[in-house]
């Protein structure tokens, strides 16, 4: 060792960097590779985003034919949920989970590998659709009997369910390898209830993930049995139910909605509290919210389904509700840490203020549109679009957006441009709500969601021209966005290994991580190793005084690891 | 994880860090895997009873069609779940060390496997109506095809155990493969249970 000092961050191989790429298993190379896929497919489904908004602009159909309108949203809808929003929430947890436990990989790297190139495969069958006479066109949803053969008959349909069925198998992959790495990857020290939020809610929607996508692959599958080899689950003819489709759909639709929620809460928690200067309000409550959500996330599906007349209606009702209520402990779990806080407005704070916020709106909507009386109304009309909007963009993707300016330092070494993401954010703040919050009011007035036209005098022209007004800024804000990433990584500021001066072990190495993580781990006593670090007890065990440091975290009231490590006798 | 303090299993010479259970990660990884595959199959059985549900008239073949021919899914459900009796031999045997065993066993077990697909071809071969024909059909052929479709992936498994048992590749400490292959194949047993009891017993 003496003679022969080998840096071991030195390239080993002489490889060429597109096949070191190709091949790699490095969970952070391939946490990379996710959220660079998922932005390509974020700015594809956007680009049909501005063709939907810009058919609606005006009435009339100035722009696309009634068929091509619905493969716009159709496809919109699909890629921006399957191959954007969940992707690259499992790239960020690709990237920070095994650093935030202090693991050197995930537990399975090439069947990490293979999730992730499962997806681009996955996204671009759906979008082949295209070349073979028309993508799929009975919305992200495919209901039955739209989607048999008799009303979709082109090929699209087939290469969305083929596709679908590929991305799914990749994310239960994923779950697995997530669910494995958790449990079997941590850190001496690393108790669950020590595990940063952001990795409780992985583990959570790794879980949903396990559970309900089989059963979309489940229904997907019969529904390419009825399309292609004459089967019968969904055509009532010859004794198959349609509704059928939708209790399958839903059944995993539902969890899906957590699936890609829980993540964005565990990266708004990661964020509040280290841009508030204070430790997470209530962690082992907002741990029982997040299980108490994912139970709960099973026991709703039908609440999708009140018109079909087929659902019992109290039941589901009651349990819809009910999931509101651990979606509120966390509101206030979020609120109370910030109460008193030394609060900067760096840009991801910024973002995750705005997650609140949007949330806040799109669980008000979401809780309404649950009471039956309420949703026989706003069923398929605009105010259904807007609550989609406020939960899966005002809530997921301004998680996505924080996370990115949160953990961007990390991953590439150098900063962001704060002024720059200032911009992006106001920008995508106000163009959000230009966009979205009129939908609430069209959708009040009766237009149904899912038309191509809308008459003159049906009173909806002048929020619709709002809305397609405010998609086009939100298109905008993306340049900010882009022009920033580019621009630090040529030149950005060098950001050391803790710019935010984190709480979690990622931020304990150095920005971008060795491929092996870590050259030392912090001792780990409480959910905040990093914190205690350089705040803490950095000193007390310099000076050789653990136990005083033990006893002093067990009579904080944040500090809940000192229980369990007592119960678990790991000291 | 080796600069690490890590303990490591006397049994199975498994390194585990402080407070985890002691269970290989591969296993871990199947285990998961296998609760995935329930939620599939649990998906299409309740497409199978949904349909069964809201069938009108008797629910069964076509009309014109053979009855389903239970003797013969009766023999085959004695052979598969005799496999799952040779495969857990294996299992035990390799645990001691018994790398003879091992081969005898995963070979047998690989045989009945074999046998089963082939019973089922067969039985399909005979039955007399199709995918096509009706809900009933659908769902008759959805479920035991899946089915079917797993326990070849299982053989393939088999076939691979085998192969790398023929090199001399396990030993009593180090067979984490053979448990994870015998926990699919026990799974892929059970599956049928549930598949025959529900399409040939509750008539």
């Amino acid at each position: 060792m003496a003679t022969t000092t080998l840096d071991p961050r030195a390239d080993t191989y002489g490889r060429s960097w597109v096949l070191d790429w190709l091949t790699t298993v490095d969970h952070k190379k391939i946490g990379i590779l996710y959220i660079v896929n998922s932005f390509i497919f974020f700015f594809a489904a956007g680009i049909l985003a501005l063709v939907i908004r810009s058919e609606l602009a005006v009435p009339g159909l100035q722009f696309v034919d009634v068929e091509t309108y619905n493969q716009a949203f159709t496809m919109h809808g699909t890629i921006m949920i399957f191959l954007f929003v969940v992707p690259v929430l499992s790239g960020f947890g690709n990237y920070i989970v095994p650093l935030q436990i202090g693991a050197p990989d995930m537990a399975f790297p090439r069947i990490n590998a293979l999730s992730f190139w499962l997806l681009p495969l996955g996204g671009l069958l759906i979008f082949s659709g295209y070349l073979f006479g028309g993508a799929a066109a009975e919305g992200w949803t495919g209901y039955a009997p739209l989607a048999a053969e008799r009303f979709s008959p082109g090929v699209g349909t087939d290469l969305w369910i083929i596709g679908l069925t590929l991305v799914g198998t990749a994310s239960i992959l994923g779950a697995v390898n997530f669910i494995a790495t958790i449990f079997k990857m941590r850190a001496p020290g690393m108790t669950l209830f020590r595990m940063p939020i952001f990795v409780w809610t992985m583990l959570v929607t790794a879980v949903l993930i396990l559970l309900a996508t089989p059963v979309l692959a489940g229904g997907l599958i019969a529904l390419f049995i009825d399309r292609n080899y004459g089967g019968s689950f969904f055509d009532p003819s010859v004794g198959g139910n349609p509704i059928l489709w939708q209790h399958i759909f839903w059944f995993f639709g539902h969890p899906e909605v957590y699936i890609v929620i829980l993540p964005a809460m565990g990266v708004v928690s990661e964020i509040i509290p280290v841009f508030s200067r204070k430790p997470l309000f209530g962690y082992k409550a907002f741990v029982f919210a997040t299980i108490a959500i994912g139970l709960l996330s099973f026991s709703v599906w039908a609440h999708h389904m009140f018109t079909t007349g087929q659902v019992l209606l109290p039941f589901f009702a009651f349990m819809t509700t009910l999931i509101g209520i651990p979606t509120g402990v966390k509101m206030f779990n979020w609120l109370a840490t910030m109460w008193r806080g030394k609060i900067t407005l760096a840009t991801p704070m910024l973002f995750a203020i705005g997650f609140l916020a949007m949330f806040l709106i799109g669980g008000i909507s979401g809780v309404m549109l649950g009471q039956p009386p309420i949703d026989f109304h706003l069923q398929d009309t605009y105010f259904v679009v807007a609550h989609l909007h406020y939960v899966f963009f005002g809530g997921s993707v301004f998680g996505v957006f924080a996370a990115a300016y949160y953990w961007f330092p990390k991953m590439t070494g150098r900063m962001l441009n704060e002024p720059l993401g200032k911009v992006h954010f106001w920008l995508h703040f106000i163009g959000f709500n230009l966009t979205f919050f009129p939908h609430h009011q069209l959708g009040l007035s009766g237009m149904p969601r899912r038309i191509a036209d809308y008459s003159p005098d049906a009173g909806w022209t002048i929020l619709n021209l709002i809305s397609t007004v405010g998609a086009f800024m939100i298109a905008v804000s993306v340049l900010p966005f882009l022009i920033n990433v580019v621009a630090s990584l040529i030149n950005g500021e060098p950001a050391g290994d803790d710019p935010w001066e984190g709480n979690t072990l990622e931020w304990a190495t150095t920005s971008p991580p060795p491929p092996y993580n870590f050259d030392r781990l912090p001792p780990i006593h409480s959910e905040r190793p990093l914190f205690y670090l350089t705040h803490g007890h950095g000193h007390a065990v310099a000076a050789g005084r653990e136990h005083e440091v033990e006893e002093a975290e067990e009579g904080a009231d944040e500090d809940v690891a000192g229980d369990v490590e007592k119960r678990e006798g790991l000291v | 994880m080796t600069t690490r303090t890590a303990t490591a299993d006397p049994h199975t010479g498994h390194v585990t860090a402080h407070g985890q259970s002691a269970m290989p990660t591969a296993l871990l990884g199947m285990l998961l895997f296998i609760a995935s595959e329930v939620m599939f199959f649990g998906g299409l059985f309740a497409t199978y009873f949904n349909a069964r549900a809201s069938a009108a008239g008797e629910w069964g073949p076509p009309a014109g069609a053979h009855e389903l021919d239970i003797v013969l899914a009766g023999v085959l459900t004695a052979v598969l779940i005799a496999s799952s009796f040779t495969m857990q031999f294996g299992v035990w045997a390799i645990r001691r060390g018994n790398i003879g065993q091992l081969r005898l066993w995963t070979g047998i077990t690989l045989i009945l496997g074999v046998a089963f697909l082939l019973g089922q071809l067969y039985d399909y071969s005979t039955l007399g109506f199709g995918l096509a024909d009706g809900v009933f059909g659908t769902t008759f052929y959805t479920l035991t095809g899946f089915h079917g479709a797993h326990v070849f992936g299982g053989t393939v498994g088999l076939t691979i155990l085998l192969a790398r048992a023929m090199r001399g590749q396990f030993s009593a400490r180090n067979h984490v493969a053979v448990e994870a292959v015998s926990m699919y194949w026990h799974f892929v047993d059970v599956v049928w249970i549930a598949v025959f009891s529900t399409i040939y017993l509750l008539r």
